[in-house]
């Protein structure tokens, strides 16, 4: 049974987020083993060109409206929505992001169905779809399955590839600007100063935990970190310690994260830091007590002092010269 | 300002999960519930402190813990009532053992019997720490057809609506909202007090109220549970500064990391 999928695509400074064209890789494997059209829909600034520069997808929804430069959860469930109706799409896939999930449970709503969140596997067959998503923080992986469609699913960043180049997008379709007074409206935005990298989506992670002895002592990570290229995580004890913000806390009350590489620095790896990190491609530990937990999830570890071994690692990075992947 | 706070029970985060066995030899599809230490979700927890909050900073107002579930959902309510709630209502549901009711399911529970209700604020944790699918919040506001903020982080009270702060892509966004309207409570919102045994004797003396819900067909049906993929065992690359160059050496030869 052919059906249409339709992706939702984020952008930000004039391109389509990562998390995004994973979503939209998905969409193109699904399509390719099951026959169908893929759609997508983009919002606010730049949305046109955008749509036009994509590449393996039949139709493109577009609304350029000012709107749309902040999130606005109503009216972009709205714009979805008329797409979904245009093309008659069975299967919606968001990113994995706050975005996502958000905008999920409203389409969901609309849709009378509900969002397997966080996807790490999809499978479509006889017009069924199955989705296997962490469960417990990753303490357990659930298998679902939609019992009827339409389906909303978010895609967990990091996991699915992206696809290469393919035909170019063949109609770039608008959508009706928003009518009616807004539900909500945004008055202040505040962006932090340095734009950080949202850790679900980061391909190098660098935490940092109680062994860290106090936060101005995370300058020792940030420094590793700039120099790999990675986002500074860290332990809950830390976050409620308010040494650093909650947005950085990974684990079960946290973030589940699934970066090519995990740094754990002064991590003693509690049930719940495991829990958000064990599906990391590559963890190494770095802690004194041989005895800690979080050398058993480890591929590497180095017992020893932090204090001497991150700055060593630095150091030797910055001699070998870093050729990250 | 009426104040609904939406609750639901699920295993400790410190538990140490274990499947219970499938059906007949198929796979396991749920938890082993038997010993577990069941608790409010912890978002849940947040979202009843800050509706805490809101009142005691307005100097009045009503908050009513809602919790959708078997009868093992009063022992969270009761707990709510403790934690400062001023009446609960408990959504009786039957549930399959161990298994759970999707996010459709309990949306439409909720949104049903909230029609008939009125109230000013919905307050959800952003997500259970269980099934994680952090939609119920969203999913219960667009049925109603109100404005809702997610992963929340602040709440400001304003001339005749809430400023929200929330966060949505590392940025911070102050979404302003006329009443009614819901919210998904973030870490940092407000911080759980949990209750004296005065409180715990008093919320005893306090309502709850049980309605039979109507519960409608399931969009998603439990395949399996299993545990995550196995780690391949790891190594200590050595002691101190010294096992560096090896560390280096192994990421970049064996794991092509960096």
């Amino acid at each position: 049974m052919s059906t249409a999928i339709l992706v939702y695509l984020e952008s930000s400074g004039g391109e389509i987020k990562k998390p995004s064209l994973e979503a939209l890789g998905a969409a193109r494997r699904l399509a390719a083993q099951n026959g169908g059209e893929v759609c997508a829909v983009l919002l606010g600034k730049g949305a046109a060109e955008l749509a036009a520069g994509l590449n393996g997808v039949q139709r493109a929804f577009v609304q350029p409206g000012e709107l749309f430069d902040s999130f606005q959860l109503n009216e972009t469930a709205d714009a979805v929505g008329e797409a979904v109706r245009e093309t008659g799409a069975t299967i919606i896939l968001l990113a994995g992001t706050s975005t996502g999930r958000e905008l999920g449970g409203a389409l969901a709503a609309d849709l009378a169905t509900c969002v397997a969140a966080d996807a790490v596997d999809l499978s479509l067959s006889d017009g069924a779809l199955t989705v296997k998503r962490p469960a417990y923080a990753g303490k357990a992986l659930l298998t679902v399955r939609f019992r009827k469609l339409p389906a909303v699913v978010t895609l967990r960043p990091n996991v699915f590839a992206q696809e290469p180049d393919g035909e170019a997008c063949g109609d770039v379709v608008s959508l009706s600007e928003p009518a009616g007074e807004p539900r909500s409206r945004v008055v202040d935005t505040v962006t932090p100063e340095a734009t950080k990298q949202d850790l679900t989506e980061a391909d190098i992670i660098v935490s940092g935990g109680r062994g860290l002895k106090g936060p101005e002592h995370f300058v020792v990570l940030e420094s590793l970190a700039e120099t790999l290229g990675a986002v500074v995580g860290a332990s809950r004890a830390v976050c409620d310690a308010g040494w650093r913000p909650h947005s950085d806390q990974v684990g079960q009350t946290g973030k589940t994260v699934s970066p090519r590489l995990y740094v754990a620095c002064g991590i003693s790896g509690a049930i719940q830091h495991l829990a958000g990190m064990s599906s990391s491609k590559f963890i190494v530990a770095i802690n004194k007590d041989p005895n800690a937990p979080i050398f058993q999830v480890a591929d590497y570890g180095i017992v020893g002092d932090l204090f001497e071994v991150v700055p060593a690692l630095e150091a030797e990075l910055k001699k070998q010269g870093v050729g990250v992947v | 300002m009426k104040i609904c706070v939406f609750l639901k029970r699920v295993p400790h985060t410190a538990t140490k999960l274990r499947l219970a066995p499938g059906e007949g030899g198929s796979p396991s599809r749920s938890i082993q519930t038997q010993g577990v230490e069941f608790t409010m979700s912890p978002y849940d927890e947040i979202a009843l402190a800050e509706a805490v909050r809101l009142k005691d900073e307005a100097g009045s107002g009503e908050i009513v813990a809602v919790s959708v579930g078997d009868d093992s959902s009063l022992v969270i309510l009761r707990t709510a009532l403790a934690m400062g709630a001023d009446s609960a209502i408990h959504v009786r549901a039957e549930i399959p053992t161990g298994l759970e009711l999707d996010g459709f399911q309990i949306s439409t529970v909720l949104a049903g019997f909230l029609r008939e209700r009125s109230f000013d604020l919905l307050c959800f944790g952003r997500l259970a720490v269980d099934d994680q699918n952090s939609q119920v919040g969203t999913m219960t506001a667009r049925l109603l057809g109100i404005p809702s903020v997610a992963d929340v982080i602040k709440v400001q009270p304003a001339e005749g609506c809430l400023r929200f702060h929330h966060l949505i892509e590392g940025r911070v966004e102050v979404v302003e909202c006329k009443l009614p309207a819901a919210m998904t409570a973030q870490k940092g919102l407000a911080e759980p007090r949990y209750p004296a045994i005065k409180q715990i004797m008093m919320a005893k003396k306090k309502p709850c109220e049980t309605i039979d819900a109507e519960v409608p067909e399931p969009v998603l049906e439990t395949m399996s549970l299993e545990p995550p993929p196995a780690r391949n065992p790891g190594r200590i690359v050595g002691e101190g500064a010294g096992a560096v160059p090896e560390l280096l050496r192994l990421l970049r030869e064996e794991a092509k990391v960096i």
